[in-house]
């Protein structure tokens, strides 16, 4: 069916990148915003605006019987999720299906398929991806059994989870029994599902993601990977494509995979299916598939052309994949930073506030996706997600040197923001090498300490 | 069976005026689910509390959205601080009767207290009633009947009691 107007069910700088290619397309915006999203840069873009519910998510952004109301009653004819909030929640296609109205993104089935661990696990195995050597337990003789042939260190991970919690490393056999128990019970009171599994546990591995596209008909191609392994705390700070230093013979394996992992769920929309590689020993193990669009997606757009919310929204519309999208190739190299209103002073604690001066850089090969402007006001409610700057080039030297300048030129006050990190990491030589593993930021921190302890105002001028 | 209007205004009144906040019936096929719209009755907000709001915030770009736009002509009256707001709990659609054909809850002039139902908001099929949260007499009802409320739109204001 054609889609002529969207409803947006999200906030910040991915509802601007939404309403953005909305207005190309032609197709109207509706933002269901909360009461502490009313003045924001992105409701002053949309077509209308909506308040679905107060400042806390948990009664508006996440309230899938609001959002859907508002969607019938402004006359959407489709929701588009964003990423977090709503868009892994099987919950908000299947209203959708009840009313009349288009998700954009995957079906009910894919997203249960791929939020349960276990079972995506399961299904990267009978689709011959390569998993982490692990598996369920439901008790503690099972478990310790498993562990014995898994060895440590191990991880006990939440079936339900993500984001850290419910997330316990086994150094030696002997703690399992009580990291088991902590698991469950952080599993259970942050999903409601205190199901544990366990795996091996890949000390330096490398944070590897290939994007997908699938019609929902069985056809799948894939629009490169993305190196996400520049983390803090399981929270990704800067990714890049292509993966440095891998080789073609890797790149491909990893490519290849996701297409049959996504082929063998007939996967419908924008994916990603992460991996964990050993560039050492030249292997990798699935991790998990993001039914969503990622806000890591300019660096693949940057180097293929294609916009990616274009083609979720066509698919959605039931246009299929774009003729010609499996032939484009990738060429060039491109490195997004994201800016964070985090204080380094205090541990990368969220810095909320007013925005008071902000100078975005500009220039050639520089995208910068924002809803911050001069006044904006950075909720306590929401993520500390400023903007997002992403350098493309010919190949990774020039980029890296466009990056360094627009970094350089990025000047935002009134919020404490992460900017000068960046810059460290960009005049970093292991960075500048390429190819390093999770272990990295904590590696930068213990060779410039002053860079965790960084004063406020140096944060807030750089 | 089926139930009639009359018989479902009943049930209505009848967990109005008990203490629990929410009743699901399930009677030959049929399914009924109330639940009051917060424990605590309807948000309210003082004129004069808005007013200060509205006086420090920025003023709205020009091409405002059409949601904030009418929020802020609502805001914008003249402070009587004897008047108070009954701003929407949620999203929904508004309802000024019980059902179609019915009289209102309430009329300009009416008498209510803290406990009166002054409309009902449905989300979803779900019907919300909206109390009064405050004792006085409706001077304006804002939204058409029937339309889409928005969380934190001026639905009626009310004259306090003396």
């Amino acid at each position: 069916m054609a889609i002529r107007r969207i409803l947006i069910a999200n906030r910040g700088e991915i509802a601007a990148r939404i309403i953005r290619t909305c207005r190309a397309l032609d197709i109207e915006t509706v933002l269901a915003v909360s009461a502490a999203d009313r003045d924001s840069n992105p409701a002053r873009q949309a077509d209308r605006v909506v308040c679905i519910g107060p400042a806390k998510s948990s009664a508006s952004y996440l309230n899938a019987q609001a959002v859907v109301h508002a969607a019938i009653a402004t006359g959407a004819d489709a929701i588009h999720p964003g990423y977090g909030f709503l868009s892994e929640r099987a919950i908000l296609p299947q209203l959708c299906a009840e009313s009349g109205l288009v998700f954009i993104g995957p079906t009910a089935d894919q997203i249960l398929a791929v939020g349960d661990k276990l079972r995506a696990r399961v299904a990267a195995e009978a689709a011959t991806v390569p998993v982490v050597p692990g598996g369920a337990v439901s008790s503690l003789i099972e478990a310790e059994q498993l562990a014995r042939s898994i060895g440590a260190p191990l991880l006990v991970k939440a079936v339900g989870g993500g984001g850290g919690r419910g997330l316990k490393l086994v150094e030696r056999l002997e703690d399992l029994p009580a990291l088991l128990d902590l698991a469950a019970a952080e599993a259970g009171a942050a999903f409601g599902d205190a199901r544990v599994y366990l795996e091996h546990y890949v000390a330096h591995g490398r944070h590897v993601e290939v994007q997908v596209l699938g019609d929902g008909a069985g056809e799948v191609i894939h629009l490169g990977e993305r190196d996400c392994s520049v983390q803090r705390r399981y929270q990704k700070l800067i990714e890049e494509t292509p993966a440095p230093r891998l080789s073609s013979a890797l790149r491909e394996q990893l490519q290849q995979s996701a297409v049959r992992f996504a082929r063998s769920l007939s996967y419908r929309g924008a994916g990603t299916v992460e991996f964990i590689v050993d560039a050492q020993r030249e292997s990798f193990y699935f991790l998990e598939m993001n039914a969503r669009i990622q806000v890591e997606h300019p660096v693949t757009e940057a180097v293929t052309g294609i916009d990616l919310v274009a083609e979720q929204i066509a698919i959605a519309a039931g246009r299929g994949l774009s003729p010609g999208l499996a032939a484009t190739q990738g060429g060039g190299c491109a490195i997004e930073c994201r800016i964070n209103a985090e204080d380094p002073a205090q541990d990368f604690r969220a810095s909320p506030g007013r925005v008071q001066e902000v100078n975005w850089p500009t220039g050639e090969g520089i995208r910068v996706d924002t809803h911050i402007s001069a006044g904006s006001n950075v909720p306590p409610y929401y993520d500390s997600l400023l903007g997002k700057i992403i350098a493309s080039g010919p190949d990774r030297s020039v980029t890296l040197a466009r990056l360094r300048a627009a970094i350089a030129a990025t000047r935002i006050s009134g919020v404490v923001s992460n900017v000068a990190f960046h810059a460290a990491v960009l005049d970093d030589a292991e960075f500048i090498a390429g190819g390093v593993d999770t272990g990295f930021v904590p590696r930068l921190f213990a060779r410039r300490p002053e860079l965790c302890a960084m004063s406020a105002a140096s944060g807030t001028h750089g | 069976m089926s139930l009639t209007a009359a018989e479902v205004a009943e049930i209505m009144r009848l967990l109005e005026h008990s203490r629990f906040d929410e009743l699901s019936l399930e009677i030959d096929g049929i399914k009924l689910h109330l639940r009051r719209a917060g424990a605590a009755g309807g948000v309210l907000q003082s004129t004069e509390a808005v007013a200060h709001d509205a006086a420090s915030a920025k003023p709205a770009a020009g091409g405002a959205p059409s949601g904030a736009a009418a929020g802020t002509a609502a805001l914008a009256r003249p402070t009587d601080p004897s008047l108070t707001d009954i701003a929407s709990p949620m999203l929904g659609t508004f309802y000024r009767a019980p059902k179609p054909g019915s009289p209102p809850f309430v009329e300009v002039g009416a008498k209510v207290t803290e406990e009166s139902v002054i409309a009902i908001i449905e989300v979803m099929k779900l019907m919300n009633s909206v109390r009064a949260g405050i004792s006085g007499t409706i001077t304006e009802i804002l939204p058409a009947d029937e339309t889409l409320v928005e969380f934190g739109q001026v639905l009626m204001r009310v004259r306090r009691d003396a």
